[in-house]
């Protein structure tokens, strides 16, 4: 009996085969440049937030590309980038047992305490 | 008033030699090799016709101010009054441009438009530079948002030289051939323009400048500078090479064959 083991990564999904997140993963089609996910803070924000992805050959061409690509309407102030094969996504078909255990508890919430008087503009 | 054509002449060469080379840098618009960089030569295209748009505009406003006496075109004809942007681009002649040669020739592969932009865009910081000096405070203010733009224009076009010239075997030598073709059309950068006449000026250290910061790139990319040095020049004073027309017949027919059209 065997079992083949198939690691995800983040844009497997939905991807034909040989589509792009393919081409990031597994190296062997050398003409095409891997995939690259961008994240951008914007002025307001303090985190870097996902953008989009693209493609390019080195991290300094996907910097480039970022800025021209999603930095044209004055989005950005700061540019990460990282390959998308370095990002570890969790398995969509097992969402229903990493997610739905937390539906009845409530409790986690932080909505039962008692807030003192004194307290203002919580 | 001498001053003032002079001015006016620097200005629509400034301005022609953006709107010829944004002109070409579009022309990649929806072929470039991937669309990442597609999108960034469109962007930088955009810059380009940015750039032309502020001279064109200065421009005009110095011509409508002095008009009199004032014989901005090398054919004799008198320029239409008033003068706006849109007239100085779409409705001037071959011979009344007075952009640089290196901005008209085609763009041939990626190796050879990447290269020109590397050339013209780093000689065009070097000039600009020197233009926030200048004593008209618009000409200095232009200057200032378009070396931010040049800048990155340098930046991007100097990796594709590094990439190509320092790639594969046959990157390497497209890009060699692309030096080959186009070191011809550098001398011209160098040759000061009998209009130019603004005090900020100084040629020979942009070219001092530029020669080093070229030799530089090409030494670490693996590429030499050819040793034969003809220079073709003319195209500041309005002689220009037989691909020049071909770009005026398809940007200015729209507004020649239907005046004032919008849409």
């Amino acid at each position: 009996m065997s079992f083949q083991i198939n690691k995800l990564y983040y844009g497997d999904y939905g991807e034909s085969k040989n589509g792009a997140a393919d081409i990031s993963t597994n190296q062997t089609n050398t003409a095409e440049w891997p995939l690259w996910e961008v994240f951008i803070r914007s002025k307001q924000g303090l985190d870097h937030k996902h953008a989009g992805s693209l493609h390019a050959a080195d991290a300094a061409m996907a910097i480039e590309n970022a800025r021209d690509v999603y930095t044209r309407r004055m989005e950005g102030v700061s540019i990460w980038v990282v390959e998308s094969k370095y990002i570890h996504a969790s398995n969509p078909d097992e969402a229903g047992s990493l997610y739905d255990p937390a539906n009845d508890k409530a409790y986690r919430h932080p909505t039962f305490y008692h807030l003192p008087e004194e307290v203002k503009y919580m | 008033m001498a001053t003032m054509k002079n001015e006016i002449d620097f200005l629509l060469h400034l301005a022609d030699n953006a709107l010829i080379i944004g002109h070409r840098n579009s022309e990649w618009c929806g072929h470039g090799p991937i669309l990442e960089q597609d999108i960034a030569i469109t962007n930088i295209a955009l810059d380009y016709i940015g750039q032309a748009r502020n001279f064109y505009q200065h421009a005009a406003e110095l011509i409508n101010q002095h008009p009199i006496g004032i014989d901005i075109t090398q054919s004799g004809k008198d320029i239409v009054l008033p003068a706006t942007e849109d007239s100085l681009a779409y409705l001037r002649d071959v011979r009344e441009f007075k952009n640089l040669l290196i901005t008209e020739i085609p763009n041939g592969d990626w190796a050879h438009t990447t290269l020109r932009l590397f050339l013209l865009s780093e000689f065009e910081l070097q000039l600009f530079t020197q233009l926030l000096q200048h004593t008209d405070a618009q000409v200095a203010a232009i200057a200032e948002k378009s070396i931010k733009e040049l800048s990155y224009h340098v930046k991007w076009s100097q990796d594709w030289v590094l990439r190509l010239g320092d790639g594969t075997e046959e990157s390497k030598q497209r890009m060699q051939a692309a030096i080959e073709a186009i070191w011809a059309y550098t001398g011209e950068l160098f040759i000061q323009p009998e209009y130019a006449t603004a005090a900020c000026l100084n040629y020979a250290a942009i070219q001092t400048a530029w020669n080093k910061k070229v030799t530089a790139v090409f030494e670490e990319a693996g590429l030499h500078i050819p040793s034969k040095t003809f220079v073709q020049k003319g195209g500041a004073d309005g002689m220009h090479t037989e691909h020049l027309g071909y770009i005026l017949a398809e940007m200015q027919y729209l507004q020649r064959a239907y005046p004032n059209s919008e849409w």
